[in-house]
């Protein structure tokens, strides 16, 4: 089993908590793990990645090689296209489509789109909206993630397990908004 | 043992709690900021009551963790790489005085520069000053070596230095803890004279100090960790230093490599381990985070008959940090890419946060400096740095901590007018005051901004040495009271701040004025932590 994973959005949208959960998941199924993190100046409204690669053997390299991911989740629509070249051929790409416009020279969203749906094995979830009706806008990320999870090789239960004890410090209240996203999310 | 989920910086700082830890030290800088983050989130740490607490820059962090292990503790400090240039004088000396309590310094290297003004290899400054070098591969390693180098520390009484680089501080893996060894007593230097380098004294010191470099390369906890493995096909040989061995292996996931690999990652080593590899191949590759330091060595000032390949002779990128693919390029392997970036996607550089004082500090000072005629205001290390792009694209010089202070002096000196600097609290009390003191003294005609938002805020808000604390310190430097001006830089101040500002343009002596509002990232923080503390509360 091997899952080599691009996280994708804007400094502050949440990527990191995003990793945190699929990590966690993944120690709790005894698999090994690397996850490398952005931190620093990027994390000012810039573009901001994480590559986390999970699998029963060990792993060699912190960085995903170029054409091996399994799978990009992104939180942002452009920022979708930007790690295409770690991507493979089979690979999947889920992500928001809702953008994060803070350039003054954002593409046309339907221009982004249409790039997407080019890829082969693509969702595009309205993450925002579903978070919405979920009871935070704020947990698009979780939404995200549960879309992602039918192609990550983890069991759900697991994933639900780590937004628990992730967001476990914040209170319950934030814990059941979490796992309401994530699961409406998986179900989308 | 436990087993903890860690990011390269927090494997060596769990690795120095359990080592017997007594006193960190650090000042924040990407990407080694973690490591004296994690020791004060640490309940270990504090229930052990380890010193944890920032310093004003690297160097006084330096030096006083040469002062922990001048009293016997075990003692470690961490900087980003540029960071122990300001701290190279007490690094250097402190290899010729050697140490009491064991003493690790960590520097960690921003290779392709995701948040640094330059790539320099901190492995340099190991050869340099005759300390050894711990390079560690990944977050077990890391961990595991702080064992090793603080008692090769002790042993041969030398500081030791750690090498990190961006991709292993900042990525997460399972690391297994060894049993916590308990903090060393407080004891004296035996020999009184230890750290005292009067010339007569420090010249045995340094002689000792050369003889110790030759014979601790031959010490099992530097060899341990310089692995040579054979393989049948001669034709290439490999050397990987660090984190590059794990892009060599990235290429080969199901079998071993099949050509022999030297695998470095602790320095210096004796001269054999490199003949045993090059001694049956007929060429050497060379792969290493940051400057070709071992391919230069090996080829020497004369060419010798072995083919060598690396960053020298383009094999390998000459500047950048490495990735799988580079690798197997260099080794003639094949990586497909199926897709590329479609030309829509723009680039998204890093911006003020909304409701950024510095922002409106920047607004200020534009509008300020428009009858002037400037061509810009020098400027410094930290958020604000950002405003050499647009849309303000006001800064004109961003080198080296504090740097904007004395700039302005010496432009001032050969007659620009006004002779404008921004500095960040934070970066002047690491470097800016002594820079105002020689404006003080002269009476240079510059006008200082300290852009104060009462936080460190480029690395994650650590606490500021300057807060509270500005207007006392200009003032006791010497700076005239009427020329210290205090403004607060919110849309509904403009006018008076650009007022202000002119008024100080317009003096020909040094003034000061301290643009003061908390950074919005850490005030949005504090106000969710007292909420959530009164919630408790009720």
């Amino acid at each position: 089993m091997k899952s080599d994973i691009v996280l994708a959005g804007v400094g502050g949208q949440g990527i990191l908590s995003i990793a945190a959960t699929i990590g966690l998941a993944a120690v709790e199924n005894n698999l090994f793990l690397k996850q490398s993190e952005v931190h620093g100046m990027s994390q000012r409204g810039g573009d901001v990645q994480s590559h986390l690669r999970i699998s029963d053997k060990p792993v060699a390299s912190d960085l995903i090689p170029y054409g091996k991911a399994d799978i990009i989740i992104s939180v942002e629509p452009m920022e979708s296209l930007r790690y295409l070249p770690w991507l493979a051929k089979s690979g999947w790409l889920v992500t928001n489509s809702t953008p994060f416009i803070n350039i003054p020279d954002y593409p046309p969203v339907d221009e982004i789109l249409t790039e997407i749906r080019k890829i082969k094995k693509h969702r595009i979830i309205d993450a925002d909206a579903i978070a919405k009706e979920a009871g935070s806008a704020r947990s698009g990320n979780m939404v995200i993630l549960g879309a992602a999870s039918l192609y990550i090789d983890l069991p759900f239960k697991s994933l639900e397990n780590s937004v628990r004890k992730f967001f476990e410090k914040k209170g319950h209240e934030i814990v059941e908004i979490n796992l309401k996203a994530l699961r409406a999310g998986r179900k989308c | 043992m436990q087993k903890l989920l860690l990011l390269g910086d927090e494997a060596i700082a769990q690795g120095a709690v359990d080592a017997g830890l007594s006193g960190m030290y650090a000042y924040p800088g990407t990407p080694s900021t973690e490591i004296m983050e994690y020791i004060q989130a640490s309940d270990e740490a504090v229930e052990k009551k380890i010193h944890r607490f920032w310093s004003a820059n690297e160097k006084t962090a330096l030096e006083a963790a040469l002062g922990m292990s001048y009293a016997g503790k075990r003692a470690m400090v961490a900087m980003k790489h540029v960071g122990l240039n300001v701290a190279a004088d007490p690094f250097i000396n402190s290899a010729v005085t050697g140490i009491n309590g064991g003493l690790i310094v960590v520097a960690a290297d921003d290779p392709s520069m995701h948040s640094s003004q330059n790539e320099q290899d901190s492995r340099f400054y190991g050869k340099f000053s005759f300390v050894p070098v711990f390079e560690p591969s990944n977050q077990q390693e890391a961990y595991n070596m702080v064992f090793d180098a603080f008692d090769l520390s002790e042993k041969y009484r030398i500081p030791v230095l750690f090498r990190i680089t961006t991709r292993l501080a900042h990525s997460r893996a399972s690391v297994e803890r060894q049993a916590a060894e308990p903090e060393k007593p407080f004891h004296l230097p035996s020999d009184p004279r230890q750290f005292v380098l009067l010339p007569s004294i420090a010249r045995k010191k340094y002689k000792a100090l050369l003889s110790t470099f030759e014979s601790l390369k031959y010490d099992n906890r530097i060899s341990k960790y310089n692995v040579f493995r054979d393989g049948m096909n001669r034709r290439i040989g490999v050397i990987a230093c660090g984190i590059a061995y794990n892009y060599l292996m990235e290429n080969y996931p199901d079998k071993e490599p099949g050509f022999p690999v030297l695998r470095i990652t602790a320095y210096p080593f004796p001269k054999d381990i490199i003949s045993d590899l090059t001694s049956r191949c007929e060429e050497v590759l060379v792969l290493e985070e940051g400057y070709p330091f071992i391919e230069e060595a090996l080829r020497g000032m004369l060419d010798n008959t072995l083919k060598i390949h690396g960053r020298m002779d383009g094999a390998v990128p000459r500047e950048g940090e490495l990735n799988p693919a580079l690798v197997a390029r260099s080794l003639g392997i094949k990586t497909e890419q199926s897709y590329k970036v479609p030309a829509i996607v723009r680039s998204r550089p890093p911006s003020f946060c909304k409701g950024c004082g510095h922002s409106d500090t920047f607004n200020a000072v534009i509008e300020a400096l428009r009858p002037y005629k400037s061509d810009g205001v020098f400027s410094d290390i930290g958020c604000y740095t950002l405003a050499a792009l647009p849309p303000y694209t006001i800064i004109t010089s961003c080198v080296d901590m504090g740097a904007s202070v004395t700039m302005a002096i010496g432009a001032a000196d050969a007659g620009l007018y006004p002779s404008v600097a921004v500095v960040g609290d934070s970066t002047f009390t690491h470097s800016g005051m002594t820079g105002l003191l020689d404006a003080v003294i002269k009476n240079s005609p510059v006008t200082i901004i300290i852009s104060d938002n009462s936080t460190t805020g480029m690395t994650g808000g650590q606490k500021s040495h300057a807060t509270g604390r500005l207007d006392k310190i200009c003032g006791g430097i010497g700076v005239a009271p009427e020329h210290i001006r205090t403004i607060i830089p919110l849309r509904k101040n403009h006018e008076e701040n650009v007022r202000i500002m002119q008024e100080e343009f317009n003096y020909m002596g040094v003034s000061v004025i301290i643009s003061t509002r908390e950074c919005i990232q850490t005030a949005t923080r504090r106000k969710k932590a007292e909420t959530s503390d009164n919630i408790t509360k009720e």
